[in-house]
């Protein structure tokens, strides 16, 4: 069978197709040991997207839309921060109202963006590493974002792992009630770890529009916040396992994507919804087993805290 | 120093309240945006919520506002069912769209027989059953893995969109259509057509069934046992589960009733405003029904009423649109605004504000 696929060349986009939804499930993930559970993902990628489209347009500098797109989404995020965390409101139902205003505002904000070029955010090919034969090409040759994705990684990693902070705020995750009768400020530490949360989505979100796509469509997140949640469940809570699961998810995009244009014999429809189909597989195969299911997540995850003293 | 404390019960005041005051400060909020955007707020505001019902084309819009209303009356009851139990079934835009896939094909099935006695009900049938399919998979996957219906529900909306298009696109393509994509027109063909009851009220048959469910939901709520239980899991679970509710027959229950009704709302769609299958079939009804939900208070007649003032902002917008050059997204922001503000007053009706130290109040 003539399959032009150069596996070289899918190893190497796929880091490119994972890297928003490697951002937005590692803030949603921080978000999610805080114990909220923000389901306006969606939302706060799609601001991310068209705030970062914007402002790179209008400045020239793709740096800058990337700071503004975190800053965009961590705005969003505190919208929500403020309804679920002062006025207690449900986190299932602020979450969506979230996706929803945020998928409304962002297209009324790119209106006048669509079909514009955005600045190309530069490669940067490692000195020495991006000449390697072989995985130069697929590791060492990218642009700035993919790998401060894989640092952010590992610092959310060390920073839970290791520090008085990442403690404190996986102490509020599965306790509120202990937290605060120790003296911690449950309500600070859940609006930060919001706001990162929202950063992160931000960011994942002006990939998409600036290096990934790179061009600003509305709706073009198409449902990579509803999957960087998903993979926040696969990861069991943890970043190692969110880097994986980003990178598998990635990697069956770019496989189903490159099969369409290698005209294989599989409908088209099938190929583009098996991201989604495979997502959903993926979860089942996780939340089969109830007992790790139910250990791994945070005890406090989506439970209002109200402290009445 | 401002303080909040329970009540023992929520105010009923301000639960009904609430989304009045919600609405008059989305409208402010509203204006607020519209004139960033370079409209006259005041005139925007009429031009939405009030022309649409008593200005000068008051007659062509009021049979739109049914139209628009039904199929997110016809959703939201169903949603609200699970809503109330807390169990969140956000992917009725896919059972809405697999009910008219399903519906439609029932129909075309026939072509060109004439016999609409048989024909409708059975597509009737086909839309409720295929919305109630595609609700069953979150059900039964969070039944029997215990996987979380929220995700599976709303990725399966995008699994349906390429459904529908494989469809417009193959199956159900109109085989005298030239080569373009979309079914044949349901309403040109006699046995299928879902047709406006009295010319000019926007009254068809989803209409109809939207006002039956509300009233078959409230006496499912305040008569029937299943209705209470729904309450009483919403409420407190673990009461629930000592009282005997059986969780997994819950969760079956509501998603396949807010499925099979959301499947409904499809299929009249599909049959009648709509009039095709096509590519571009769903409007984000489902997505908006969430907001009629909450808006209702999750009653069956609140929902009425919010269906038909969230169809309201939809001709408004359009209006707006035509007359003002609105964008058409700013109704959708418009839209989630009212959802947070509803969901931030929802404190009021929960919570005592109390101004000063304890102690001293």
């Amino acid at each position: 069978m003539g399959l032009s696929i150069q596996i070289d060349f899918l190893l190497a986009t796929l880091m490119v197709s994972s890297t928003p939804i490697l951002l937005a499930a590692i803030g949603e993930m921080v978000t999610e040991r805080s114990g909220v559970l923000n389901l306006g993902v969606e939302g706060m990628m799609i601001v991310g997207a068209i705030c970062g489209f914007a402002i790179a347009v209008e400045t020239g500098s793709p740096f800058l839309g990337f700071v503004f797109a975190a800053i965009g989404g961590a705005l969003l995020s505190l919208v929500f921060g403020f309804l679920t965390q002062y006025l207690l409101s449900n986190q299932v139902a602020t979450g969506l109202a979230l996706t929803l205003f945020g998928l409304g505002l962002s297209s009324l904000m790119g209106q006048g963006y669509i079909g514009v070029k955005p600045p190309s955010t530069g490669q940067i090919n490692i000195p020495v590493l991006s000449d390697l034969p072989y995985l130069g090409r697929i590791l060492f040759s990218h642009d700035l974002m993919v790998y401060f994705s894989l640092v952010l990684v590992a610092s959310v990693w060390a920073f839970l792992k290791y520090t008085r902070a990442g403690l404190i705020l996986r102490a509020v995750g599965e306790s509120h009630d202990a937290a605060h009768a120790l003296g911690y400020n449950v309500i600070f530490v859940r609006l930060s770890a919001i706001a990162f949360g929202g950063a992160c989505a931000g960011l994942g979100g002006a990939y998409l529009s600036l290096v990934r796509v790179p061009q600003w469509t509305e709706g073009m997140t198409a449902g990579a916040g509803w999957i960087a949640l998903a993979i926040v469940v696969f990861a069991s809570w943890r970043a190692g396992r969110v880097l994986l699961g980003a990178y598998l998810f990635g990697g069956i995009t770019v496989l189903q994507l490159n099969l369409q244009a290698a005209g294989v014999a599989i409908p088209v429809e099938l190929l583009s919804m098996s991201p989604y189909l495979i997502t959903i597989l993926v979860l089942v195969i996780i939340s089969s087993d109830r007992n790790r299911a139910a250990l791994s997540a945070p005890a406090s995850l989506g439970r209002a805290f109200h402290a009445s003293h | 120093m401002i303080r909040l404390e329970k009540r023992p019960t929520p105010s009923r005041g301000w639960s009904y309240l609430a989304p009045l005051v919600a609405v008059l400060a989305t409208m402010v909020a509203g204006g607020i945006l519209f004139a960033f955007l370079g409209n006259d707020p005041l005139v925007t505001i009429r031009t939405i919520f009030w022309d649409p019902l008593f200005g000068p084309l008051a007659s062509y819009f009021r049979g739109q506002l049914l139209i628009k209303a039904g199929p997110l009356i016809l959703i939201a009851v169903g949603l609200s069912m699970g809503f109330r139990a807390g169990i969140w079934n956000i992917g009725a835009e896919g059972q809405y769209i697999m009910g008219a896939i399903f519906g439609a094909a029932m129909g075309l099935a026939f072509y060109p027989m004439e016999a609409r006695w048989l024909i409708f009900p059975l597509m009737i049938i086909a839309g409720a059953f295929g919305g109630f399919l595609w609700a069953m998979i979150p059900g039964i996957l969070k039944t029997r893995f215990n996987t979380n219906e929220i995700l599976v529900s709303l990725l399966l909306v995008y699994v349906a969109e390429q459904i529908l298009a494989s469809m417009a696109l193959g199956l159900l393509r109109n085989p005298e259509g030239s080569g373009f994509p979309g079914s044949r027109n349901l309403r040109q063909y006699e046995s299928t057509a879902n047709n406006e009851l009295i010319a000019g009220w926007g009254m068809h048959w989803g209409v109809v069934a939207a006002f039956i469910a509300v009233i078959f939901a409230y006496i499912l709520l305040t008569r029937h046992i299943m209705g209470f239980n729904i309450r009483l899991a919403g409420a407190s679970p673990r009461a629930a589960k000592f009282a005997g509710v059986n969780p997994n027959r819950l969760i079956l229950f509501c998603l396949g009733l807010s499925g099979a009704l959301a499947g409904l709302a499809g299929m009249f769609e599909v049959a009648g405003p709509a009039g095709q299958i096509s590519i571009d079939f769903n409007v984000g009804y489902g997505f908006t029904a969430i907001i009629v939900a909450f808006l209702g208070r999750l009653h069956p007649v609140g929902i009425l009423l919010a269906g038909l003032l969230m169809a309201l902002t939809y001709i408004g917008g359009e209006a707006a649109q035509a007359t003002l050059g609105l964008p058409a997204a700013a109704i959708q922001a418009f839209q989630g605004m009212l959802l947070f503000f509803l969901l931030a007053l929802d404190v009021l009706t929960n919570f005592r504000v109390r101004i000063g130290r304890e102690g001293h109040a």
